[in-house]
């Protein structure tokens, strides 16, 4: 058979698969949460919640004042005094176990409305963000009881009433990382969600309704940034946890310089992605996307520096530029969707004013050629190449689906580089070699490093940054610490 | 580090190791697995997954009549459905190459047969190529031959290489498919240099597995191999054909094959010119699920023809 006689290729491709939405009920309004009760705001405000795929308006939510946060705080202090540090850690452990079943139980429709309110497509929130934020509740009732035998020979006794502020990039698994540590360890909890993503964490409230969890153990406050900083500022917090921008992370640790409150700040990342030229190669390629397109890029730990050695740079950009087109973009609640739509339009307009940067510092773009609706916030995958580490793009965090990529020779080149940031979250190596593993996992300050995979979350394992990326673990036996006294 | 093959098939005859991450390959093949196939995209992948198919017999105690039965099933798979595609090929021993050619004259079914000493490759290369030689003169337009796994396993891939060349030659104008049979290579590093070696050796299309050996087509297998397809034409310009055989029964593992066709190696592959599945009883699971679609019930089993 010559080349002339094979029949042409099929253009078979996927047909739309929409998860289903019927199952989905709203509030249209949805008020603060405040000692076991659903309340509406003193000062009778509510803002929109939008789909950032459609700009349509999913439901509207209080806007919680001052007032507010203070009555949250009363009910999460007389709720810490007389119910939740006086129970028995079995106790708690059946309560934080019930919250786990729960999300279970109503996993899809919290994995529809993470779509719908975050723009984040149903593959990721339906096998990622839920099955985990279950996870994570399910790990530290576990421990509930157990505390002694992570602090051997110590006295283990709760902190008090800790104020939660957590980003719009994971809503769900941010809270099941903030609240389930804190409710096990015996602190009651008041937790602020993103402006723009408030609605699982609404669900949420009702989870524990449901649950039957004791009236003001759990406080949910919704609002922008005065309302974090209503709650920073509320003078009988004894411990803040904050993960988001590094810029708000300097200003909560100011805020609180003066104070004895206990902080945790989990902020930004500019990872280095380090492809070796004896690494697999495609999986590699499926490693750097997964680093950096998962979640469009909004993720603190996304591998947003990528090195990869001289020798096998052509072989990596050709290959990725190839796998990024095969990237499905569009509706996130289309089961075959691999992008969705960016959080929201600050952040779109935020993404594109790097773009135009990186083009003016003389970087060159490369933009996949998938079409994007036409309604919606929407960025392409994109990487530059040709960028020095001099350039914005490379020194400063997008948190959007923009890769920056460098080569680099030697291995103390590499490492020189991957340092030379005020970030220090998170890391990733690719090499077959285990001995080089060891050189790169030890020689990068960062707090979690990947070798030969990326982007992996498991309750078990600690998360949390060096420099301007924070401090304090989330998750493990370390991310105990931060929600207990030791005596 | 290079895999020089000796023997003077050919001086530039080099191939670069490509390491495989089994973790990293079985994630992304069971992401793949994820793709949602529904309503017309399910209809038509399935009836282009019928277009490809082998329809294979390959027992000791394979008869004519169980051959012409096979036959006649590649050219009626369902009476119901007149319409649907014929399968590409039906593959046998190659003492029944003269039953399938005539039961499929003037047909456009190809036929397959196995040789090269099939399914152990444990013979001299005269006995194989004769056997090859055979399989060709009695009427077979493709050649499915085994590699030496011994000579393989044993790090002579010269001569696994020059094995190939030789039945290649054997072959004439029938098209040589090469079975690697990974599931006696052990890691997926040497799926994926057996891959090499076939494809640089002159493979017209390379194949899994004879069916006789567990485990088979793995999705993770299937990965790897399109992926050397791809790097192959990338280097040289060939286009190279897969096919996975062994243990592909129903209908959403060959939906999950084309879509792994399709992402790796896109629709230039998607025909049964370069894309092939082995198969026996496939293809009435295929039937089962279009049935179900057209009217809109599964229909019990004894309503399609086992053959």
């Amino acid at each position: 058979m010559t080349e002339a006689t094979i029949s042409k290729g099929t253009d078979w491709g996927y047909a739309p698969a929409p998860e289903s939405t019927d199952h989905i009920r709203l509030k249209e309004r949805y008020g603060l949460f405040i000692g076991g009760k659903f309340v509406p705001p003193i000062s009778g405000k509510y803002f929109k919640t939008i789909n950032p795929a459609n700009e349509k308006a999913l439901a509207e939510v209080a806007d919680a004042g001052e007032k507010d946060i203070d009555r949250a705080v009363q009910a999460a202090r007389q709720a810490y005094e007389k119910v939740w540090r006086r129970m028995s850690g079995r106790e708690r452990g059946k309560y934080v176990y019930r919250i786990a079943r729960l999300i279970q139980e109503r996993a899809r429709e919290l994995a529809v409305v993470e779509s719908m309110d975050g723009g984040k497509p149903i593959r990721e929130s339906r096998d990622v963000d839920i099955p985990l934020s279950a996870a994570h509740f399910f790990y530290h009732a576990g421990w509930a009881d157990k505390l002694p035998y992570a602090f051997p020979a110590k006295k283990v006794s709760p902190i008090g009433v800790a104020g939660q502020i957590i980003p719009w990039n994971f809503p769900l698994l941010m809270v099941a990382w903030k609240v389930a540590p804190a409710l096990a360890c015996g602190n009651t909890v008041v937790l602020k969600p993103a402006e723009t993503t408030p609605l699982t964490a609404l669900l949420f409230a009702e989870i524990c309704q449901e649950a039957g969890l004791p009236d003001g153990v759990f406080n949910l406050v919704t609002g922008a940034g005065p309302t974090g900083a209503a709650l920073v500022n509320h003078p009988d917090l004894d411990k803040v946890a904050f993960t988001g921008s590094t810029e708000v992370g300097k200003a909560i640790q100011k805020a609180l310089a003066s104070r004895g409150t206990k902080l945790t700040l989990e902020l930004g990342g500019k990872a280095a992605h380090i492809i070796f030229e004896d690494a697999t190669i495609d999986q590699a390629v499926e490693g750097i996307i997964n680093g950096i397109y998962f979640n469009q890029g909004h993720v603190c730990c996304a591998g947003s520096r990528l090195f990869v050695q001289e020798s096998v740079e052509e072989e990596v950009v050709a290959k990725l530029k190839s796998r990024m087109e095969t990237l499905i973009v569009g509706d996130p609640l289309d089961k075959n969707t691999d992008i969705g739509a960016i959080n929201s339009r600050a952040q779109c307009d935020r993404i594109r004013e790097y773009l135009k940067v990186g083009v003016e510092e003389g970087a060159e773009l490369f933009q996949t050629s998938c079409a994007v609706p036409n309604r919606g916030y929407w960025v392409r995958p994109s990487f530059f190449t040709k960028v020095a580490q001099s350039h914005r793009i490379v020194q400063e965090e997008i948190f959007g689906p923009v890769l920056a990529i460098q080569t680099f020779r030697t291995l103390s080149e590499v490492l020189e580089k991957a340092n030379n940031t005020p970030y220090g979250l998170s890391g990733g190596v690719w090499t077959d070699k285990g001995a080089k593993i060891f050189k790169v996992t030890r020689g990068i300050k960062a707090g979690v490093i990947w070798a030969n995979t990326f982007n992996k979350f498991d309750p078990a394992s600690p998360f949390g940054g060096y420099k301007e990326s924070g401090y304090g673990r989330e998750g493990g036996r370390h991310g105990l610490r931060a929600y207990v006294e030791l005596s | 580090m290079s895999t020089g093959l000796a023997n003077g098939i050919s001086p530039s005859f080099r191939i670069q190791p490509h390491p495989v991450d089994e973790v990293g390959i079985k994630e992304r093949a069971a992401r793949l697995a994820t793709r949602s196939i529904k309503k017309s995209s399910k209809v038509e992948g399935l009836k282009l997954a019928l277009s490809m198919i082998d329809l294979t017999t390959l027992e000791g105690a394979d008869t004519p009549g169980r051959v012409r039965q096979l036959c006649a099933k590649a050219l009626h798979l369902h009476s119901a459905r007149p319409e649907l595609p014929l399968v590409a090929a039906v593959c046998v021993y190659p003492t029944m190459v003269r039953i399938a050619r005539e039961a499929l004259k003037g047909t456009p079914v190809k036929i397959a047969a196995v040789a090269t000493a099939f399914p152990s490759g444990m013979n001299p290369l005269e006995v194989k190529l004769e056997d090859t030689r055979y399989a060709v003169g009695e009427g077979a337009d493709e050649i499915d031959m085994v590699i030496s796994r011994g000579d393989f396993l044993r790090g002579d891939y010269g001569r696994v290489a020059d094995e190939i060349v030789e039945v290649k030659k054997a072959c004439g104008r029938a098209h040589l498919k090469v079975i690697l049979e990974t599931g006696e290579l052990g890691t997926l590093d040497r799926v994926r240099l057996a891959s090499d070696i076939a494809m640089e050796a002159g493979a017209d299309f390379i194949k899994t597995s004879t069916g006789k050996i567990q485990p088979a087509a793995t999705p993770e297998v299937v990965l790897v191999m399109l992926q050397a397809i791809y790097d192959f034409h990338k280097k040289t310009g060939k286009m190279i054909g897969m096919k996975p055989a062994g243990g592909i029964a129903n209908s959403k593992q060959a939906l999950h094959l084309l879509v792994m066709v399709r992402e790796v190696l896109g629709p230039d592959w998607l025909t049964p010119d370069r894309f092939r599945i082995g198969a026996s009883r496939l293809p009435n699971d295929i039937l089962m699920q279009l049935e179900k679609e057209r009217t809109g019930v599964y229909q019990g089993g004894d309503y399609f023809s086992n053959d």
